[in-house]
């Protein structure tokens, strides 16, 4: 089931086009990458589902109902562009977005004990924003985001600004949030904590949406049938030249404490992988033999290199 | 509307917090009494020196005639030569010499009396002298041709107007005065309280836009509801300050005045004159001044007075934070900041030469309906009466406009306060109305 159905949503400013007919669905209790070159429409997107802009066609439905503004306290939304009252004090600030949320103050206060004394940010409270730095800002808004339990999180570039370990932390937060229920729509660059955080993606470039779908059946659609083989061997030329007459291969290396050949094999439908690799054992110890599965970088890569074909 | 009130309390809370708001609200009343203070001061030293003027009246007619006054004293030459009378002035540091020639007929004096002085003499001291000359010529003159000086006495008298309504209503110039002062006043008021807190308006929405977090709020809170709030907080921390000022300004100018003896504010002319004129008649003045207050229509200029101060403020206040949301820093704001200011400053000009002319001439009347300028002239025409008609459509006027400058406002506003980078041209800022 989906909580959020974006349907032919199309936006543009003026006679510049920021989305064409896009449509999402984001099933519930998933992490969903929301993927894009800069300037491909994303933000519009997000901003629409959030009601700062109206779109021009298309409707948007969340937990089946349309977009309505009492819909507002169900969404948790962190910002690209982020940043905090600077004058203001921590927990004061903390409260009163709270509270625009729609939290009673009270309720919003033990919330907001937890949360802080969780990331080891109590001894904050008084502090004025202008006193902390960055990382510590962004914590802070990182639980202002989370605070009133919204069903769908927002996060645009969540981890910019964040050391290693405290990115580590936010991470964490995500995946628990997550499981104890949140949506988590997440707009990012970083390719790695796609791998690691999304189970589906949506690729948007030039105001389209060009791809979308689970992470893993996308990855399976787009397996090659191509294997990164090792084997140690006394004479690496003659091996390969012998591989090389019955099989397609490209050479390919890869870091190992072994030494002998590496490459990338082809195989077509036909081959079996397992007999593939009895006939290989004849050549030396295979010490490497893996299918070579795109990552969300390559199918980025690849998906936008495709479309502007 | 629950949200409305939660950024009207964090606005005002955050204004009044704020140190430079507090300082500002504490000293600048504390430095305008010492700066009323100081010139007052040094005036009345300056008035206390005395002024040392010989007089050589050769012809005769006036020596007589020249008593010492406050700040003058006169000193009458015995017969000699005008060169020898300038080095004796001189020698004695003296403040001017006044040479009366001789003269075979009076009519002869129209020229050749002359002032001699160091410096420019102060424009009091020349007028007071040519009065008593020319009064003192004026009797020889009648004398001569053979009226007794009884009839000349009797000659000197003052003519003054009484001044009243078709509908009679006693007024006189004394309440014009005091119209103007009301009026203009009130007028002053609204032009200082839109430039001081529309400024204010406009930084707080810069504010928002520079720190960033402008883009979480109205994830949670409609646009217009944030620049209604902010509109409403910073004026209520104007309200607040501008209270604190009058209090503040208040007990000031009383122990002020206890301590160094001088009367501040609206009050000098009145009470020097008043002085001048004795006791009883100050007494009479007072009661003068009471009744002409009394006879200004102040139930309706109270009432118009705020109809015009919400209006106005609020029409300005909405521009002043479209033009916020704009741009990206204060200093960018100059090009927007022109055209609004313009009609401010053209009703203030407008009030204050055209309305005192003629209050209810057709350049008065036109600009006492204009939104724009309206809440500036028509506060300064409604002591001089202004038909109700006149009030109520020009007012009704103004808060239709201020509607459409919300909605105006609301527009750049929304689509402003999400765009970073370039300075807007006006060509853009009306494409962002049709987003």
């Amino acid at each position: 089931m989906a909580l959020l159905e974006v349907n032919e949503v199309s936006k543009s400013f003026g006679d510049f086009t920021a989305l064409d007919r896009v449509s999402l669905s984001v099933p519930k209790g998933s992490i969903f990458g929301l993927l894009g070159p800069n300037g491909a429409g994303k933000t519009t997107l997000i901003r629409i589902v959030n009601q700062i802009t109206m779109p021009d066609q298309g409707s948007v439905f969340l937990d089946g109902s349309p977009l309505a503004p009492y819909h507002i306290s169900d969404i948790g939304y962190l910002p690209e562009e982020r940043g905090l009252y600077k004058s203001m004090r921590v927990g004061e600030q903390a409260l009163y977005l709270a509270q625009l949320k729609g939290m009673p103050k009270s309720e919003a206060k033990a919330q907001l004990k937890v949360w802080f004394e969780r990331l080891e940010i109590g001894h904050w409270w008084d502090k004025k924003i202008q006193e902390l730095s960055k990382g510590m800002a962004q914590k802070i808004q990182f639980v202002v985001t989370v605070l009133h339990r919204p069903k769908l999180l927002i996060f645009d570039e969540p981890f910019s600004g964040f050391d290693p370990i405290n990115a580590q932390v936010i991470q964490k937060e995500i995946l628990r949030l997550r499981d104890e229920g949140a949506t988590v729509i997440f707009s990012t660059h970083r390719m790695e904590s796609v791998e690691e955080l999304c189970d589906h993606i949506a690729l948007v470039h030039q105001s389209k949406k060009i791809l979308d779908g689970n992470l893993t059946e996308i990855k399976r659609a787009h397996l090659s049938n191509r294997y990164k083989v090792g084997i140690e061997c006394a004479d690496p030329e003659q091996t390969l030249k012998a591989i090389g007459g019955k099989f397609k291969i490209v050479p390919s290396t890869f870091k190992s404490v072994y030494k002998g050949v590496q490459f990338s094999l082809q195989l077509t439908e036909k081959d079996n992988p397992n007999e593939v690799i009895t006939g290989l054992s004849h050549y030396g110890m295979i010490y490497h033999f893996v299918a070579e599965v795109p990552t969300a970088n390559d199918l980025f890569v690849q998906a936008i290199n495709q479309d502007k074909r | 509307m629950k949200h409305l009130g939660l950024i009207i309390t964090r606005e005002y809370l955050n204004k009044i917090r704020n140190k430079s708001f507090v300082v500002m609200t504490f000293l600048s009343p504390m430095l305008m009494v010492a700066l009323i203070s100081v010139v007052a001061y040094l005036s009345s030293m300056n008035n206390d020196t005395l002024k040392d003027i010989k007089v050589l009246d050769q012809s005769g007619y006036f020596g007589h005639l020249f008593e010492d006054r406050q700040q003058l004293r006169f000193e009458i030459l015995p017969d000699m030569e005008l060169d020898q009378a300038k080095t004796l002035a001189e020698a004695t540091a003296a403040y001017g010499l006044l040479y009366i020639p001789k003269v075979d007929s009076i009519a002869a004096l129209q020229k050749g009396i002359t002032f001699y002085s160091a410096d420019t003499p102060a424009l009091g001291v020349t007028v007071g002298i040519e009065r008593l000359l020319q009064r003192q010529a004026n009797a020889l003159v009648l004398r001569e041709n053979g009226i007794d000086d009884k009839a000349i006495e009797a000659l000197y008298f003052n003519v003054s107007t009484q001044l009243e309504t078709f509908a009679g209503q006693e007024t006189s110039k004394l309440g014009s005065g005091l119209k103007l002062v009301f009026g203009g006043a009130a007028g002053y008021l609204l032009f200082m309280f839109i430039i001081i807190y529309g400024n204010m308006i406009m930084r707080s929405v810069i504010e928002e836009k520079t720190s960033r977090i402008i883009e979480v709020i109205i994830s949670s809170v409609k646009p217009r509801a944030l620049m209604l709030g902010k509109i409403f907080g910073t004026t209520l921390a104007g309200i607040t300050q501008f209270a604190i000022w009058v209090v503040i300004l208040g007990v000031f100018s009383i122990i002020a005045s206890g301590v160094l003896g001088l009367e501040l504010g609206t009050g000098v002319d009145i009470a020097q004159d008043a002085a001048q004129l004795g006791d009883a008649a100050s007494q009479e003045m007072a009661a003068a001044v009471a009744k002409e207050i009394w006879q200004l229509p102040l139930t309706n200029l109270i009432v118009m007075f705020f109809l015009y101060f919400i209006g106005g403020y609020l029409l300005y206040a909405s521009f002043y934070a479209a033009i916020g949301a704009a741009v990206d820093s204060e200093t960018d704001t100059q090009q927007f900041l022109l055209p609004i200011l313009m009609p401010l400053i053209i009703a203030v000009y407008v009030g204050v030469f055209t309305v005192i002319e003629d209050p209810h001439g057709t350049v008065s009347q036109v600009f006492s309906f204009i939104p724009l300028t309206s809440p500036v002239v028509m506060l300064m025409r409604i002591p001089f009466g202004v038909p109700l008609w006149q009030q109520i459509f020009s007012v009704l006027l103004l808060f239709i406009t201020f509607m459409g400058t919300v909605w105006f406002a609301a527009k750049i506003y929304r689509v402003g306060i999400l765009m970073y980078g370039k300075k807007p041209s006006y060509k853009e800022l009306i494409k962002w109305l049709k987003y």
